[in-house]
């Protein structure tokens, strides 16, 4: 753990706290229609949607009717990508002539994509034309994010408003957030991400020659020369902005933000992760705004923070110890930190990155629902590797995915507030709205779907020897992790994969499909019934008696409730996968 | 009314007979399907019974073991079912105490032209009784004849007497009330067994409980935790198959148990009915359970002035002289004038004018003196005695009474009232021989440490509001002696309305006492509306609860009960969902260390061995809903402090303590098992 290391994770999470307030500020403005800057530019354009759309913008939708559009919206431009994959081969920029996409691997990744979670059980270079990248992909990095902000946007709309029947237009704080938010950012993105190296392109792949030519034995047991290397090209930096900023995460290229052309330099990396928190954290001063208290979103924010330096924590930690097996091998092997080298365990880990701006991504890709890698999440240390899966089984509230992170984060508040509330001798409320039987149902079925799909697909996996564990690469615990490691990231629709395990496969293609399905939209449906439960009722002014939700004490509050909820659901497989994996590594026995 | 508290042991030896019967009989599935929690605990514990038996049959298992974990598992279910079983037993002694505490009086019944002596429990409706000066008013009533002053302070806390007549809206008479003069004829108007506190006892008694809406949802958090918990064990099973280290039926079932909330939901019911049983301590009924989760939310409490924030009884402070008259002169006056004036009043101005000046009571039946008593008509009162003619009275009828000697009232005289008035007091006129002599400043006295109790309803955000019929002036001076944050002066029952619907239109909830018919709206306005048990009919229909003492400062504690109520709620919540971080380290390792060794290293507590382990845990789990019994029943301690104060304190309390007991008790557990060789 070195010092240069503790500085750029400081000097991240201040340039994070620093942008949280305009950020915040301007969605805010965005979505409270209020003027911009960028309204001379935009606002035409928003017209012209909605008058070719037929969308009354002044029109305003009961929860129910916010969530059928929100789904009809999801159903439509899941099928649209459907479409695409399977259509590339006759459809242009195809420079590869790759074949189009096989149905069921073309449907998992339609729902994937539509879902915001970019599970890729595919190689992108090999799989996608250019324009299933750009029409059927980068859409829906776009879509899936406003939908995402549009929903967090509709659930603070529910806590602010009293006594009222709607949540706002969802056509128009879809339009909103693309056009106002997601693209003016990512088109200055995606330019300075092309002047650290990341390419822009429409050409065929550049084949080179090998300064060092590799000999290899194949299949058939010969041994091949090969003096020439495929680099493949594309449409990148364009993509890779909305990657990040919409907490989607799903690579160019297979190797995502390992990958050169991705993220070529250390200060592309920084950009990368810091556009991976931009919204979340701006969303939590936006709810503060929206609700007239914005102390309670700086408390949100707080908890967050906690919750996200704990992860980086353990995980630089982990990392920075090495492995032990190493250290009884040959006591000439190094780990330690120094001029020459980054020390540490560097398996799977990128030289220009080291541990701590990789144990850095880990931790921000899925503490935000991202998912996208600049290292081999499998490769590391089995604490350094939990810490990766607890943020997603958290239910990736720390930050978490474009508007996912902050309704999920205000279910755990309502809870919070519904235990803590009872405790200071009233019934309880939140920001005067009263938390009463129908809430608590419904934020209890959001935190059962959650545990019910990732609990529920990984054991039925286990017991399937020919279709589950045939898959792995690893057994014992290292192979569980990669089992529950999939299915947490499917339903915390993260993306990120612990690797090691072959999901193209009918089996993994259609469960995790399945999971990242209803990991998204039945968790979707009961929060937007709260938000619009939430909108109707009477709000009760505050007083000295009322539970506040300001303090330092409520950000403790609830960090403990999302940890206890959490530890309590998942302690088990975590006892039996990383943490028994741990102590077997100590024990000096690797998986 | 009998006002005594009734306290009770908590292990009162006949309710723990009582209830550890009916322990047994709530293991009904009809009954347990109530509670999800504590069924899954039952069906958990029906499981482990049938494999016992068949284990026993086929030679498997640990016999010793199984054996323990089964029992420990009922005990769990019979430990949740006694302290819900105790709870309502406490319940039913209540209300057998409330019967008890039926006050009797005699009542004159006229019946054919006699009249018969029957005691007032015994009055049918539509009994005509005859009621004299200085009786008790035996039952509530409508006045048919006469006209009499009648001291309702006893319900009302109005000092002043009130006119009661035949027909019109001054013809309603309650129990409870004494007449000060004349007679009255009184129809009463409901029989015995069907008046209000016969219908309360009935429902403290019911053994249909209404579940309230907080309840509820406390239930469903709990259902939800405990589905949560079914599949993270029932999802062990293949995690451990695929690890090689599978689980006996009853590890698993232990581990459910243990992680479910059992304490709160053994304990749920218990507290609800004991808040109830709290507040008929304090001689307060509440019709439902809701009512007293309201009580715990309530923002505003609206409080009369009169025997609420001022002692219900005025007193004299001071002597005010007319002009050329000493303030002995008029104190002499005042004394000879209130010699047999039996009043709190009168007393009082007896008591200062000895103080004062040192005027000792005289021998009444030696000075040959003619009392005049206050009547309805003249509403003065005086004496005739050696040639001298004292009256005293409102500053109105003195007046008219100065005119027949054709004598005006002075201006000082009037300008001593009207000071006394904005001074917030009550001036009384005396005169003699058709003279002004002065006024007497009848004070009214802000009762002792209500200005700490509204300082703490502040802290607690609790506003106060006083209701009085003073003048403004008057009810400002009050006001701020007794330190209440707002006053409603010269309130009319439609302003009492109208202050709680705007209260209302801010999302708050309200609070208020009543006696009066006319107050009934209000109080059925009011979130929560305290009756008391003197008042009229129509107020005890209207609010959802009725205060038995009649005691208006009594909606403070009420206010108290129901947070505590909701506070023990939360507190054992907490506490609960917390005990589970041990229960995983001392479960957790004995499930998987077999096979895995190194898993030792989660077993922090040291534990002997697996199945003491495992037993500990499950042990504690049952041991802690019995331990908690008194916590429930009693509610968690309860000081009136911010709502952000309280919260740190109950967590840490409840949500530390919660995680740091159970480590303690089940090491503890653990070294008495392998002591006495259970394990």
């Amino acid at each position: 753990m070195t010092l240069n290391g503790w500085l750029q994770i400081a000097l991240f999470m201040a340039a994070v706290l620093l942008l949280a307030k305009p950020m915040g500020s301007y969605m805010t403005a965005v979505f409270e229609r209020r003027k911009t800057v960028l309204d001379v530019v935009l606002s035409p354009c928003e017209r012209l949607l909605y008058r070719v759309t037929g969308v009354n913008p002044s029109e305003e939708m009961p929860w129910t009717q916010y969530a059928v559009a929100m789904l009809v919206f999801s159903a439509a431009t899941l099928l649209l990508t459907y479409v695409v994959e399977r259509l590339q081969h006759v459809l242009p920029l195809n420079p590869q002539h790759l074949p189009g996409v096989e149905p069921a691997l073309a449907f998992n990744t339609a729902i994937s994509f539509t879902t915001n979670t970019n599970w890729q059980s595919y190689v992108p270079e090999t799989t996608m034309s250019y324009l299933s990248q750009m029409l059927g992909l980068a859409t829906h990095n776009f879509w899936s994010a406003a939908v995402g902000l549009a929903l967090a946007i509709a659930f603070v709309r529910g806590i602010a408003r009293r006594e009222m029947k709607t949540l706002g237009n969802f056509w128009v704080d879809l339009t909103r957030g693309t056009l106002w938010v997601l693209l003016p950012i990512s088109v200055v993105f995606a330019l300075v991400l092309v002047s650290q190296g990341v390419v822009q392109n429409f050409k065929a792949y550049d084949t080179v020659k090998l300064v060092e030519p590799q000999t290899i034995t194949g299949a058939d047991g010969k041994p091949t020369t090969i003096t020439t290397q495929t680099i493949a090209q594309g449409p990148v930096a364009s993509q890779e902005a909305i990657k990040m900023l919409g907490t989607n995460g799903g690579g160019f290229f297979n190797g995502n933000s390992a990958h050169p052309f991705e993220n070529p330099t250390p200060l592309s990396n920084f950009l990368q992760m810091l556009s991976i928190f931009l919204i979340p954290a701006g969303l939590c001063v936006t709810l503060g705004q929206m609700v007239g208290s914005p102390k309670h979103g700086w408390a949100v924010l707080a908890a967050m923070v906690v919750l996200w330096f704990a992860g980086t924590l353990t995980t630089f930690w982990a990392e920075s110890q090495g492995n032990p097996a190493l250290h009884t091998v040959d006591a000439a092997v190094s780990q330690t930190a120094s001029r020459e080298q980054a020390g540490g365990n560097m398996e799977g880990k990128e030289v220009r990155f080291g541990i701590a701006n990789s144990a850095l991504f880990a931790t921000v890709t899925t503490d935000a629902s991202c998912g996208a890698v600049n290292g081999m999440h499998d490769s590391f240390t089995p604490l350094g590797g939990m810490v990766p899966m607890v943020n997603i089984l958290l239910g990736e509230v720390a930050f978490g995915g474009v508007g996912a992170g902050l309704y999920g984060m205000l279910v755990f508040v309502v809870m919070a507030v519904f235990i803590a509330g009872l405790m200071v001798g009233r019934t309880p409320e939140y920001l005067g709205k009263k938390i009463e039987a129908f809430d608590v149902q419904m934020a209890m079925l959001y935190l059962l779907i959650f545990p019910l799909l990732i609990l529920g697909f990984a054991a039925v996996t286990v017991l399937l020897p020919n279709l589950g564990l045939s898959s792995l690469a690893n057994h014992g615990p290292h192979g569980l992790s990669e089992i529950v490691y999939a299915y947490t990231s499917a339903t915390g629709n993260n993306g990120s994969a612990f690797a090691g395990l072959n999901a193209n496969t009918h089996w993994y293609n259609d469960s995790l499909a399945a999971a990242m399905f209803f990991g998204r939209f039945m968790m979707v449906v009961p929060m937007l019934s709260i938000a619009g439960n939430l909108a109707s009722k009477k709000i009760a002014p505050a007083t000295a008696g009322t539970f506040p939700v300001t303090t330092p004490l409520f950000t403790v509050l609830l960090t403990g409730v999302i940890l206890i909820v959490g530890a309590l659901t998942f302690f088990p497989v975590l006892s039996l996968g990383p943490v028994l994996e741990h102590l077997l590594m100590h024990a000096g026995q690797l998986f | 009314m009998s006002s005594q508290t009734q306290r009770r042991s908590l292990f009162d030896a006949k309710i723990m007979r009582r209830a550890s019967v009916d322990a047994l009989a709530k293991l009904s599935p009809r009954v347990m399907m109530k509670n999800p929690v504590m069924f899954v605990v039952e069906l958990g514990s029906v499981l482990t019974t049938v494999l016992l038996v068949l284990n026993l049959a086929t030679h498997h298992g640990h016999f010793r073991f199984d054996l323990q974990i089964t029992l420990w598992l009922w005990f769990t279910v019979l430990f949740a079912n006694f302290a819900e079983a105790m709870a309502e037993g406490r319940g039913k002694a209540q209300a057998d105490a409330l019967r008890l505490a039926k006050s009797e009086t005699t009542a004159y019944v006229l019946r054919g032209g006699k009249v018969e002596e029957v005691p007032s429990s015994q009055l049918r409706k539509d009994d005509l009784v005859r009621v004299t000066a200085s009786q008790m008013i035996p039952g509530d009533g409508e006045v048919t004849e006469g006209v009499a002053s009648v001291d309702e302070s006893a319900i009302t806390g109005e000092s002043a007497p009130v006119i009661r007549e035949a027909g019109g809206d001054r013809s309603a008479v309650t129990g409870g009330t004494r007449v000060l003069s004349d007679v009255l004829t009184i129809r009463i108007t409901s029989n015995p067994g069907e008046t209000f506190l016969d219908r309360m006892i009935a429902l403290v008694e019911g053994a249909e409980r209404q579940k309230t809406p907080n309840e509820i949802a406390l239930n469903i958090l709990l259902a939800g935790l405990t589905i949560i918990f079914l599949l993270a064990v029932v999802t062990l099973q293949p995690f451990a198959l695929y690890s090689g280290a599978p689980q006996t039926v009853f590890v698993l079932i232990s581990l459910l148990v243990c992680l479910i909330p059992t304490t709160i939901g053994g304990l749920l019911s218990a507290i609800g009915i004991a808040g109830m049983d709290r507040l008929v301590q304090h001689n307060v009924l509440a019709t439902s359970g809701r009512a007293v989760e309201a009580a715990g939310d309530v923002n505003t409490l609206l409080l009369d002035k009169t025997g609420t924030i001022t002692i219900g009884n005025r007193q004299a402070a001071e002597f005010v002289p007319a002009p050329g008259i000493s303030a002995a002169e008029l104190a002499d006056a005042s004394q000879l004038s209130s010699l047999s004036d039996e009043t709190p009043e009168g007393r009082s101005i007896v008591v200062l004018a000895k103080e004062r000046y040192n005027l000792r009571g005289r021998e009444l039946g030696s000075l040959n003196a003619e009392f005049i008593p206050f009547s309805a008509n003249t509403r003065m009162s005086g004496i005739e005695v050696e040639g001298r003619s004292i009256r005293k009275g409102a500053v109105d009828a003195i007046a008219n009474y100065l005119q027949q000697f054709g004598n005006p009232m002075p201006n000082e005289v009037r300008s001593s009232v009207e000071d006394i008035s904005h001074k917030g007091g009550t001036p009384l006129v005396v005169a003699e021989n058709g003279r002004a002599m002065g006024v007497i400043y009848l004070k009214d006295v802000v009762k002792g440490g209500m200005k700490e109790r509204f300082d703490q309803l502040r802290a607690m955000g609790i506003r106060t509001v006083m209701i009085t019929g003073d003048n403004p002036l008057t009810a400002a001076a009050i006001a701020r002696e007794a330190g209440v944050d707002d006053f409603l002066a010269e309130a009319k029952p439609k302003d009492k309305m109208d202050l709680i619907k705007r209260e209302q239109a801010e999302g708050k909830l309200v609070a208020m006492t009543g006696d009066g018919t006319n107050d009934a709206p209000a109080l059925a306005q009011a979130d929560v509306g305290v009756a008391m048990n003197s008042g009229t009919q129509a107020a005890k229909e209207a609010g959802n609860m009725v205060d038995l003492d009649s005691n208006p400062t009594k909606l403070i504690e009420i206010v108290g009960i129901g947070k505590q109520l909701l506070m023990t709620r939360g507190a054992l919540t907490t506490f609960s969902i917390s005990n589970d971080v041990a229960k995983y380290f001392a479960i957790i390792p004995a499930m998987f260390a077999g096979v895995f060794p190194v898993l030792n290293a989660l077993n922090i507590m040291h534990l002997h061995n697996a199945e003491s382990a495992v037993l500990s845990a499950v042990i504690f789990n049952a041991l802690i809903i019995v331990g908690l019994i008194p916590l429930a029943l009693r509610g968690v301690g309860y000081k009136p402090m911010s709502a952000a104060a309280l919260l740190q304190r109950n967590l840490l309390v409840y949500g530390l303590g919660g995680i740091v007991v159970p480590f303690v008790g089940i090491k503890l557990l653990d070294m008495l098992l392998v002591t006495l060789h259970l394990a």
